[in-house]
């Protein structure tokens, strides 16, 4: 067996080093050209420890996010895969999940997938053989047992490490945090939450989830993302399903004015005061910044909160870890 | 419950009670009539079951898991809990109009001594069930891999 890609198990390493975890997300490519993909890895690959690509978000075709994976994989980046339920049969999956341990991705974020009614293709057939959780447990399954869903053995099996998502902005608010605790019980390794830009919400929600005990079970990175207009932000505000902006973000984007940086500044100020609302939540273990088409604000948001990866720097972490516990997990 | 019942690799599957053992083994040595069996109640259990529950005839009822309220409906067939797009009001992303099962589902099983079993994990569905009898699956061998009738 050839020797895996530079990146391999970093992001896992991050997770374990009790450090705060940085991650951030970069598009599939929307086209033919390998190089774009690289192009916009290397903007974002000194500030984060893993960097996840979306699996034809919001029901909008671009390239299977295994194939970006490989070439971040080539890149000596940590990628983390994301899949959803919503095109694939379990067979695919199963095979898709095997073909990225093949091609050196082992982090997959397992989804149901926005609805394809959002998206660009609304008249395709919804998949949706199993769901996310089953998802989360096949994965673990086929590392732990070393087996195929049907029994048959896997010879070598793949060393996957499965994730999920967490929104703690959409109802039933009662059930998200078991359904966190679902997820632990399925196998998932780590989770990474929808954009938080209501922090009370977020509080109430990490505060339910350290009640029940799931941080010392699983990291949970907190999503942030900096908003680019007023439009971006009513559209996220009454357009997206599941997403929580509070008007006195649109407003403050509103007060920026019409002129490009001077907006940009904006969005990024806001996303790094929340940042640092969240920084030292209990239970919190890092960030996961999705700059939605918008890679190179990841450098401004490092550089605005301090926060800096896990691992990939030499120099000492700037605050004390929110999950002591996983040291020494 | 015999050599052929295999539990499902991931997820829970629901077990009947040993009080059901008779009618269990006696289907078990039967499968032919067992057939019949499942094809003559389907229907029955469909009218019922739409009727109370608007059950979709998945053939792996979780109904008593989930506070009475059929998962099939959800656009995302989500048999696990709810998906992240569930709207400000409880609504549906797929839907508008329709109030999201899990909403409904986490508040009606409140009401449940057996709530628990709502944060269990599901096993993945077997697909060639659908449109047959949730019971008569249930009681005939829980655990098939032979995918009857």
């Amino acid at each position: 067996m050839s020797a895996p890609p530079a990146g391999w198990g970093r992001f896992e390493q991050a997770l374990v080093s009790g450090r705060p975890v940085v991650t951030c997300e970069i598009g599939s490519a929307d086209g033919a050209d390998p190089e774009d993909v690289r192009k916009r890895a290397r903007l974002v690959r000194d500030h984060v420890d893993a960097v996840n690509v979306p699996d034809n978000t919001g029901g909008m075709v671009h390239a299977s996010p295994l194939s970006s994976c490989a070439i971040l994989a080539q890149e000596g980046i940590d990628p983390v895969m994301h899949m959803t339920v919503r095109d694939r049969n379990r067979l695919a999956l199963q095979s898709d999940l095997l073909s990225a341990a093949l091609l050196g991705v082992r982090n997959v974020l397992c989804l149901s997938g926005d609805h394809m009614v959002h998206g660009d293709h609304p008249d395709t057939k919804p998949v949706y053989d199993i769901d996310s959780v089953q998802l989360v447990a096949l994965a673990a399954h086929m590392t732990r047992e070393g087996t195929y869903l049907s029994g048959r053995p896997i010879k070598p099996p793949p060393s996957l490490f499965p994730g999920a998502a967490a929104n703690p902005f959409a109802p039933p608010y009662e059930f998200r945090p078991l359904r966190v605790g679902k997820k632990v019980d399925a196998g998932a390794r780590f989770i990474q939450t929808q954009i938080v830009f209501n922090v009370a919400r977020f509080r109430t929600f990490m505060e339910r989830v350290v009640d029940l005990g799931l941080h010392k079970r699983v990291p949970i990175l907190a999503g942030v993302a900096p908003v680019r207009s007023v439009k971006a932000a009513t559209f996220m505000r009454d357009g997206v399903p599941g997403m929580d902006v509070p008007d006195a973000i649109v407003r403050r984007m509103e007060a920026a004015g019409d002129k490009k940086a001077r907006r940009e500044e904006e969005g990024i100020r806001i996303c790094v005061e929340i940042i640092d609302e969240l920084r030292g939540m209990p239970g919190l273990a890092g960030f996961h910044l999705m700059p939605i088409a918008w890679e190179a604000a990841v450098a401004t948001i490092s550089k605005g909160a301090g926060l800096r990866p896990a691992l990939g720097s030499s120099r000492p972490p700037l605050h004390a870890s929110p999950v002591p516990e996983l040291a020494s997990a | 419950m015999g050599d052929r019942a295999s539990r499902p690799a991931i997820g829970f599957r629901y077990e009947p009670p040993p009080l059901f053992r008779w009618p269990m083994g006696f289907l078990q040595r039967h499968p032919r009539l067992t057939r019949q069996v499942n094809r003559a109640a389907a229907p029955f259990e469909n009218l019922t079951k739409v009727i109370l529950f608007s059950c979709n005839m998945c053939g792996q009822c979780v109904l008593h898991e989930t506070g009475f309220t059929c998962p099939m409906n959800c656009p995302k067939q989500n048999r696990d809990g709810p998906c992240g797009g569930v709207r400000a009001n409880g609504h549906c992303e797929v839907i508008p109009e329709m109030v999201c099962v899990w909403v409904k589902a986490e508040r009606r099983s409140r009401r449940l001594p057996w709530r628990r079993d709502l944060f269990r994990v599901q096993a993945p569905l077997d697909w060639r069930r659908k449109g047959s009898s949730a019971i008569v699956n249930m009681l005939a061998d829980p655990f098939a891999e032979d995918g009857e009738p």
